[in-house]
Formats: C-alpha cells, structure tokens, sequence
C-alpha cells in the first residue's frame, strides 16, 4: 500500500526536517479531503477552529491531541499546513489504533483515522472512496451547520455509539413518525436542512450520531405525514428535548411534547387512560417499532416495573421512550432511570389524564379512602385524585362494600369491561391495581375476570360462598329475573361487574331506575330483602317517592327491557303532562333516545349494585343469625 | 461452586448458570442426569395428590462433591439446583427460599410479552437475580 511519495508527501517531507512521510492512496485522497475541508483552497493552511473540530471529533482525549499537534509541527510553525495537517492525521490514526503519538508510529501502515462526532461521520467512519466522501462531506455538512453548532456547543457530548442499527435508515418508508408532535419540534430548525438533505444522497445507515436521528426522523416525518398510520417513532423528540427541556442533559427525561405523544398513542390504543393496555397488545405495536425481540423484551422488563404484563399509563411512557431512545442509538439502560419510573411520571401524567377522565366516564368510581389503606404506592395517590374530583360517592354502604378490596387480578378486568360500556367499572378497578407482587392468574376469559372483579366489594375478606359469580350475565336476564322474583322467589344472580358510582347528574335518573327493579322485587321478596331494599331504597333522593307511584303504573304492564325507558318516556309526560303531543319533533325524540340509552346504562350498572349489595345483606343476615344463636346457646353456660 | 437449571417440560434446557464457572460441563451432565430423578418424582407423587403436590422436591440425589435439590412448577417446569456438599451451612429452608425467588423471577419473565414460553432465557433482570443468588451459595 505504500507508495511512492506522492504530492502529500512532498510537504510532508519538508515539514517534519527530512521525515519521509509516505501515505497510501486512500489515506492520501482521504487526507486531502479533510485538509480541503478544514482549509478551504487558496489558502495554504488550514483554518484553525475547522481543524481544532476535526480533532475533537476524532474523539481522542485533548492531551492526546494537543501531543499531536506539537508533533505535527504546527505548534512550532504556528499553523497548519498541509504537510502538519497531513502528520495530524496520520497520528491520529495511530493514536486511534492505539500507539503513542510519535513519529516513529507514523511510519507503519495505519487504517484511516476515524472522526465520529461529525455530521457526516458515517461515512468517514467506512472509509469509502473520496469522491463519494467529497460529496457527501460538502452537501450535509453545509446544511447541517446550525445543527452541529448546538452539539458541538454541547461540549461533544459523545454518546455511547451502538452497533449499526437499521431503524433510522428505514423510516421514510417505515410507518410513522409522530404526527401530532413531531411537527413543532425542531422543524423549523431541521427545515432549512431537510430541504437540502432531501436531494443528497444522504443514506443513514444508523444514527452514529443523533443529528442523523432527528434530522432523518424530521425527513421521515415529512414523508410521512400524510400517512396516518403514527406508529413507530423516531428520533424527533431528543433534539428538541435538549434545546427546550431544561433537562438538556438528561436522555432519560420525558418531555411534555414527548409525554403528549406517548398518551395521545396510549389512547389510540386503550381509550381508557387509567387503564391498562395488556402484553399482547404492547407487544403488536412496540415490535412496529422494528427492533430486534431481545432488545424489546429488555425495554419490558425495564419498564413493566410491577411484573404484570400490562402497561399503564406511564409504564407505556417509559416504555415507548425507551424505544425512542434506543432508535436514537442510546444503549439500553441495565435499570430503569429514575425519571422513567412510574412514581414520577404518574404525576405528570395524571395531569392531563384527569382532564379526559372526567370527559370519559360518566361516572366516576372510587373512594379516595379505600387506596391508602390498601396500597401504600405513592403513585397512586395521584391517582386518587383523579377519581376525587370527579367521583360522587353516594352511600356510605357503597364504601364500605368497596373499601377493603383484596382484588389481585383486576387488571384484566379493566379491558373485559370496556365492551360492557361501563367505564367507571373498569376504572375503578385499574386504579386499584397496585399491589407489590400479586400474580395474575387469571385467564383472559370474561368469566375469570368477572369472578375476581367481584371479590373486592366484600367488607369482610370471607369467601363468597354465595357469590359465586361469575359466569357472563345477560342484562336481559336480570331485568327478567327481576319479574320473575316475583314468581320465583330467586333472587338474581350477582353482578359480572365491579358497580361504579353513578355521577350527579345520573342520580336523578338512575335513582328512578333503581326503583325499578326494587319495586318488583318488593312484592315478592322475603322480609329480610324488603327491608334491606327499603333501606337503599329511603338512602335515595327522596323525590324518589314521588316517582315510586309512577312506577308501579307503569311496571305492571310493561316487560322489564322496555320499563327503563317506558318509564323515562312516562315520567316525562307524566312529569309534563301539559307537553302538547305534537312537540314531538325529532329532536326530542332523539333527546329521548338518549335519555333512554343512558339510563338503560345506569339500570343495568344500578341492578347489578343492587343484586350485589342484596347479596351482601343476606349474608350478613345469616352470619347475624348465626351469631344470635350461638349467643343464645352460650348464655345459659354462662349464667351457670 | 454452584449450579442452577430450568428445565422446560420437554426437558430441554430454558436457562443453566454455574458459579464458577470451571468445570461446567460436569455440572451441566450432573443437571442433566438428575432430571431424571425429577421425574421420577413427579411420576411417582402426581398419582397420589394432585392438588396438593409440593413443588419443593427436595434432596434428589447426594454424593460426596455436591447435592442435588430439585423443584418442579405446576406447568412442569423444573428447577435444579446443584451444590457443594461442603456447605453444610446451607439449611432446607434455605434452599426452599432459593427456589421461591426462582420461580418468582421465572413468573415475572413469563409476563414479558415478549418471550415465548419454551425459549431460552436471556433476561438481564433473571441473570443478576440468579446470580447474587449463587454468590451467597457459593
């Protein structure tokens, strides 16, 4: 490889006093470019600054560097020309390679000296052939220019390289890159170089360096953006982060635009925000992200900090930011960072999540109270606010049923309940999750969830014998059963679901539904459940009465699906009776139609907590009864 | 020196660790050869009480280097345990417990999505578990 001294050498030779410096043909066209770069022609030196980058990207430590260039030469000469520039070079190959910084090692053949924190370092980093280097040195380096500027003024920050990735390289064809997001960040920063990297040939094979992240991401993000398919993310978020975060130097930190995206990506899985999104799930939209299974299964098991194998909210965060970061080119932590902790992003992520809570449910579940006692998770503290704001507690006795909830597998149950449209029930359950190392037995069936969604709401953790619960319920059927009771005598089976609190605003209407079922349990039942249901009964807003009478008319004739809305539609003329008929314009029989809808929802919820809590009454009658009689049988030894 | 196997219900191999880590292969034949003993065991007490099968099974098989304990899961998964009989410090209890943290770790492993139950373990988390574990064994 070595050959005669070619033009390169010539100076070479004259600068060093006599030191034949013989470079090879592609360290001489290598040089060359460099030298042009960092002195651009007709001057014979090279300019200072550009050289000082050069050799600071060449990521040797600056006593290292400052040794070569007393070397070189160009300390003595005071600047450096072509023959030092070339001897820097040469040295800095060596010193890559590992040899001291001597002229004597310069001598030996030296692969090319490597510069990694440049722009276009990938390139440089193979050593392909110059005129493709001088191409692709000039094009990008000049539009990457304001993007340099802000890492190199970041002190070189050099991160830790990982082996050549493909993601980056695929993303204007891989699906996505943030729509939402991803346009206010750096765009107008990145814009100006986008332009003109869109015509270079500009291949990234993976991201050495993170402008090549951001800057292909935005790319890909233009590409992309008439897609609608915001899958898989890139880089975006790290640029913006370290200019507008003040967190600049924290890759571990979620930005708020990051933290946006994560949740408007959360949602778009699991509407719910304080649900879980389940393995399966994750595992279909994490491995979009095309990273390799083992590096995925890593960013789980990091992220899924209570072993459940699902994801809450800022579990997903964590987990999606991981991703990102690894993209990026970031190694994968060995634990998590503590700012990707659940506890510390739960309380960001709450905020926003609160404001759609209230939008999403209509009826919000929980008591504060229950949590403390149960879990002593910080995180869910927050989480009991959410719920605060919003939730209505309406008897004491639905605390109580709820407070000591031993669930360990609600977390299913959440995803079962969604079709059950009644998304307080689930989130009542999702919030409860936290416990320190419950296993999940349960299968994914409705059944199993059921079953141990219903296990909570007994104050006392006795098995429930009774309760067996369990199997799916037909709305229909309870609402039959209900007038079947009066036939029967049977009480209906207990709930499938975890009853939420009906809002506020539904008590109203709720309330008038409840009495439903309870009128027609009232004629048939057995003494102890009137009484009981007398009680819940007397515990609603006393308009009840009022309506109890419309009820009964209206109960007698009609079936039980169609009394909820009969006796919406009743109470409404009933309660309107001056309502001239022909006021029944479309519009109010939509209005109707909703009505109807919304209180067949908060029947069918109501029936169930009203099943439920007979159930619990019954029982607590027969252990009544029961402690009455072997009180009855001690007395007597006791008088003795 | 120590040894620790999760064997599949296939019997092949999920996960083997030794610590030191000379002379594995003899450990790796020891391991092999007491999954025999393993299934001889479950054989033997699946018909008698299949409800109340005790998962610990104990001392498989003593010689004069090491003892062998084993453990079997409900979905047959079988952990090994090879130990250095000069460690007579190391109680039943002890063991029990080791093999409890096992199983944990195997369960929170077996809830990553991303693991496809029968492949082998690569879990940095299982690694460190397994081996501090090994370090106060040894």
């Amino acid at each position: 490889m070595e050959q005669g001294p070619a033009g390169g050498s010539g100076p070479a030779a004259a600068g060093t006093g006599g030191l034949l410096l013989s470079l090879s043909e592609t360290e001489q066209q290598r040089y060359s470019e460099l030298f042009s770069r960092c002195c651009p022609p007709p001057e014979a030196a090279a300019g200072g600054s550009s050289v000082g980058e050069l050799f600071r990207a060449s990521q040797l430590p600056p006593d290292t560097l400052h040794q070569i260039t007393e070397v070189c030469g160009a300390k003595r000469v005071g600047y450096f020309g072509p023959a030092q520039f070339y001897i820097a070079l040469k040295l800095i190959a060596a010193a890559q390679s590992g040899f001291p910084v001597r002229i004597e090692s310069i001598k030996n053949e030296l692969p090319l000296p490597r510069f990694m924190a440049l722009k276009n370092d990938s390139e440089v980093r193979y050593g392909t052939p110059a005129e493709f280097h001088g191409v692709k040195f000039q094009v990008p380096h000049a539009t990457l220019e304001k993007n340099s500027y802000k890492r190199t003024d970041e002190g070189d920050k050099q991160e830790p390289k990982s082996p050549p990735m493909s993601p980056i390289c695929s993303p204007p064809a891989s699906p996505s890159t943030y729509q939402r997001i991803p346009l206010s960040y750096g765009y107008g920063k990145a814009r100006s170089g986008l332009e003109q990297q869109h015509g270079a040939p500009y291949e990234v094979r993976h991201s050495t360096h993170q402008q090549d992240g951001p800057s292909s991401g935005n790319y890909g993000a233009k590409s992309a953006l008439s897609s609608s398919t915001p899958n898989r993310s890139l880089s975006v978020e790290r640029e913006q982060q370290d200019s507008s975060s003040q967190y600049s130097d924290d890759p571990w930190r979620i930005t708020e635009e990051q933290r946006d995206y994560y949740i408007n990506q959360f949602r778009s899985l699991q509407p719910d925000l304080n649900a879980f999104i389940s393995g399966s799930v994750a595992k279909n939209f994490f491995t979009k992200s095309k990273l390799p299974i083992p590096e995925l299964s890593h960013i789980w098991e990091l992220s899924d900090v209570d072993c459940d194998g699902a994801l809450t909210l800022p579990e997903f965060c964590a987990a999606f930011h991981l991703v990102v970061a690894r993209k990026n080119g970031y190694q994968l932590p060995e634990t998590l960072p503590e700012t990707l902790l659940p506890e510390f992003l739960q309380a960001a992520c709450l905020k926003p999540v609160r404001d759609c809570a209230l939008f999403d449910s209509h009826a919000e579940p929980l008591p504060g109270s229950q949590q403390p006692r149960d879990f002593g998770r910080t995180e869910k503290s927050s989480a009991e606010e959410v719920p605060d704001n919003s939730a209505l507690l309406q008897d004491g006795k639905k605390d109580d049923k709820q407070a000591p909830k031993v669930s360990t597998t609600l977390k299913t149950i959440p995803k079962e309940f969604q079709h059950l449209t009644v998304k307080a029930a689930a989130q009542e359950p999702s919030a409860l999750r936290a416990r320190p190392r419950s296993r999940s037995y349960s299968s994914t069936s409705i059944e199993d969830a059921m079953k141990k969604g219903e296990e909570p709401p007994t104050p006392p953790p006795r098995p429930q014998k009774s309760h067996s619960r369990a199997s799916s319920l037909d709305l229909n059927k309870i609402f039959q059963q209900n007038t079947q009771a009066a036939r029967s005598g049977w009480l209906p089976p207990p709930p499938p679901a975890l009853p939420p609190r009906p809002s506020a605003s539904q008590t109203e209407q709720p309330s008038e539904v409840e009495l439903q079922p309870q009128m027609n349990r009232t004629p048939s039942q057995a003494e102890e459940n009137s009484s009981a249901k007398k009680e819940v009964v007397l515990a609603q807003p006393p308009s009840k009465p009022a309506r109890r009478k419309l009820r009964t008319e209206a109960q007698g004739l009609e079936t039980p699906e169609l009394s909820p809305s009969i006796n919406v539609t009743s109470s409404l003329p009933a309660v309107k009776p001056h309502l001239p008929v022909q006021k029944q314009s479309s519009k109010q029989k939509r209005a109707i139609q909703t009505a109807i809808r919304k209180n067949k929802e908060a029947n069918a919820v109501l029936a169930r907590l009203n099943s439920e809590l007979q159930q619990q009454l019954k029982e607590v009658h027969k252990e009544r009864i029961a402690l009455e009689t072997q009180l009855e049988q001690l007395r007597p030894v006791t008088v003795l | 020196p120590s040894q620790c196997g999760l064997f599949c219900c296939q019997n092949y191999p999920l996960y083997i660790r030794s610590v030191p880590t000379e002379n594995e292969l003899k450990f790796h034949y020891t391991v092999h050869t007491s999954l025999d003993v393993v299934d001889e065991k479950i054989s033997a007490m699946g018909k008698a009480l299949v409800d109340q099968r005790e998962l610990y099974l104990g001392l498989l098989y003593p010689t004069e280097d090491y003892k062998v304990y084993g453990y079997v899961t409900n979905s047959k998964v079988k952990f090994v345990m090879v130990v250095d009989s000069s460690n007579t410090a190391l109680r039943d209890n002890e063991i029990r417990s080791m093999f409890r943290k096992l199983h944990n770790s195997y369960t929170d492993i077996m809830c990553n999505p991303f693991y496809n139950p029968g492949d082998r373990i690569h879990s940095r988390a299982f690694d460190t578990m397994v081996n501090s574990m090994m370090m106060q064994v040894c």
